[in-house]
């Protein structure tokens, strides 16, 4: 069985039912040209292209992916465009989307002043 | 900031959604639906109105339903906003959400939370690792994306969204590698005093049997009563361990898909300071509510899975239900009117929830998987363990919130929405005491992230 091959083949796919529907959009992965089916989440887009790791948290640095899908657990954060934390899992693909993963902690001072998010104080 | 009035906001598109704002557009209010999503379902109807046929096929009747739920809302006024993230309700029935990257805030007379239920936390071993998903995650990118795992994949946890993803799956012809079931036969002997109840909502109780059926005679490995499930891997999942009968198995997988249960989606309840109640037999908390869905909160109202577990047809239920309440509150329809209407709606709600308590028991999650051993992390934002939570107890953190500042608990970017249940259950059975008297996080808005520019209006 092949452990930490660095290219693996996607955890997902679309069902052979599915491939008829042709239209595709390509956005980008931290610089990679992805063809993805349009209509559908960057989530699921991303598991389709074989991406497994979406950020690295910013504590230990751990490899995460979407597990919820459903807004709930926020795994799937990404920068798209260049705003970061958004929810991969809601968004849907558009053409030329520039997709990049989150890798632990951001350094300070980051240089975009508009993406201070607000967070739950104690 | 001007808000523009309203008579009913309705929070979430789901079949509580769907049918309160569509009963309440028919009593003659103006109605404002929001939802996050680009098309109405919910999480259980995801997708329903663009799903191609053949998907629907293949996900059953079940789904299919919704589309009647779906094109009775599309004949109505109610005008439905999606993709709009709703940050905030107001005890005054302001609604504020961001759409199309601006601010916008209505002011209604009532609001109806139609905010569902999420999946039930699973903390085991590992259960962070790519590759780690809920079975809700698999079918949500079988709904809206007509995407299923390439490889073997493994199912384990309880509860009837495992077995209908197991279902679907087979009929998609996707392999199985094995069902790894937390039901034991203990459950069954204590579900059986609830199966009188349960047989008087046959359809339910048939429909599952034929689930459980079609598995067996797939002939896909599949374990009872497992206990001690972990997952392996460094940086993605390799394997599911568990043992059955004290005895360990392994089963390799790049993907295990974890369920046990759904729990009510309470963050606006919560932010709203409605008041709250452990419920001991689903094993979460749910805002306490009249027979009409109204919260102690005067004028909101909640409907479906949000307000406690029932499913999805006694969600469409409760929402016209509170649709009734609603126009009663506002007096478009007097006390006696809305109880004569309601009298047919309850009948089909009482019947439809017979068959909870049997479900409750029979799939009540193991306690390993829910106050989970030392090392396993509770909190997967901020990788906080169990063990560090217990800690917390010994130095006199008494609960939730607490927590907080002792080690940033519950303080992620997903704002404690997958730790809270678990937080509460092991620092109550640190402390030895009930679940209820620990209580929750304190739920503050912005409930959907927003950036300090989105909220200045720039």
């Amino acid at each position: 069985m092949p452990t930490e091959a660095p290219l693996r083949a996607p955890l997902f796919q679309a069902l052979a039912s599915e491939t008829r529907s042709s239209r595709r959009v390509t956005l980008s992965f931290n610089g990679e040209p992805l063809s993805v089916p349009a209509g559908i989440s960057v989530a699921a887009a991303l598991l389709l292209s074989g991406i497994e790791r979406f950020r690295a948290t910013p504590v230990s640095e751990s490899p995460r992916a979407p597990y919820c899908m459903m807004g709930v657990c926020f795994e799937c954060l990404v920068t798209i465009d260049g705003v970061p934390n958004r929810q991969s899992c809601l968004i849907d693909v558009a053409e030329g989307m520039q997709v990049r993963s989150q890798e632990g902690a951001r350094d300070l001072p980051f240089d975009m002043p508009v993406v201070a998010t607000l967070e739950v104080q104690p | 900031m001007t808000a523009e009035s309203v008579d009913v906001v309705v929070v979430g598109a789901g079949p509580a959604g769907m049918a309160g704002a569509s009963e309440l557009a028919g009593l003659g209010m103006s109605v404002v639906l929001l939802d996050e999503q680009g098309s109405p379902g919910g999480q259980i109807y995801r997708g329903i109105t663009l799903a191609p046929l053949s998907r629907r096929d293949l996900l059953g009747p079940d789904y299919a339903h919704g589309n009647v739920l779906a094109k009775a809302l599309a004949d109505t006024s109610v005008r439905h906003v999606k993709e709009a993230a709703v940050w905030q309700v107001s005890r005054d029935h302001q609604v504020s959400y961001l759409h199309g990257g601006r601010m916008h805030t209505l002011q209604a007379r009532a609001v109806l939370l139609a905010t569902g239920a999420m999946e039930r936390p699973f903390p085991i071993p590992g259960w962070t690792l790519p590759g780690v998903m809920t079975a809700g995650a698999a079918q949500i990118l079988l709904k809206s994306a007509g995407a299923a795992p390439t490889e073997p994949v493994v199912l384990a946890g309880c509860g009837p969204l495992l077995y209908l993803l197991g279902w679907q799956y087979l009929r998609a012809g996707v392999p199985i590698k094995a069902l790894v079931d937390t039901t034991h036969r203990d459950d069954y002997w204590r579900a059986r005093r609830h199966l009188v109840s349960a047989l008087r909502a046959w359809p339910y109780l048939r429909k599952g049997l034929q689930l459980m059926r079609s598995l067996r005679q797939a002939r896909i490995p599949h374990f009872t009563g497992a206990t001690a499930l972990a997952v392996e891997g460094s940086d993605s999942a390799q394997a599911l361990s568990f043992s059955v009968q004290g005895k360990t198995e392994r089963i390799a997988t790049r993907c295990v898909l974890l369920h046990q249960g759904v729990v009510p989606n309470i963050q606006f309840s919560q932010s709203l300071r409605a008041t709250h109640a452990w419920d001991p037999h689903q094993l979460c908390f749910s805002p306490l509510q009249d027979s009409w869905g109204e919260l102690d909160v005067p004028g909101v109202f909640v409907a479906g899975d949000g307000g406690g577990i029932g499913g999805a047809q006694a969600a469409a239920l409760q929402g016209r239900l509170a649709a009734l309440g609603i126009a009663a509150r506002l007096g478009t329809l007097g006390a006696p009117q809305r109880d004569r209407r309601g009298v047919g709606l309850r009948q089909e709600l009482n019947d439809n929830l017979r068959i909870r308590p049997f479900l409750d028991v029979l799939y009540r999650p193991r306690d390993e998987h829910r106050i989970p051993a030392d090392e396993v992390i509770v909190c997967r934002c901020e990788e906080v363990t169990a063990g560090q939570l217990r800690e917390f107890v010994a130095l006199g953190c008494a609960g939730p919130n607490q927590a907080k500042s002792f080690g940033r608990c519950g303080m992620g970017p997903c704002q404690g929405r997958l730790c809270g249940l678990t937080v509460t259950e092991v620092i109550a059975d640190a402390r030895a005491v009930p679940a209820g008297e620990v209580g929750y996080y304190r739920i503050r808005p912005p409930i959907k992230p927003i950036t300090l520019g989105e909220l200045a209006g720039d």
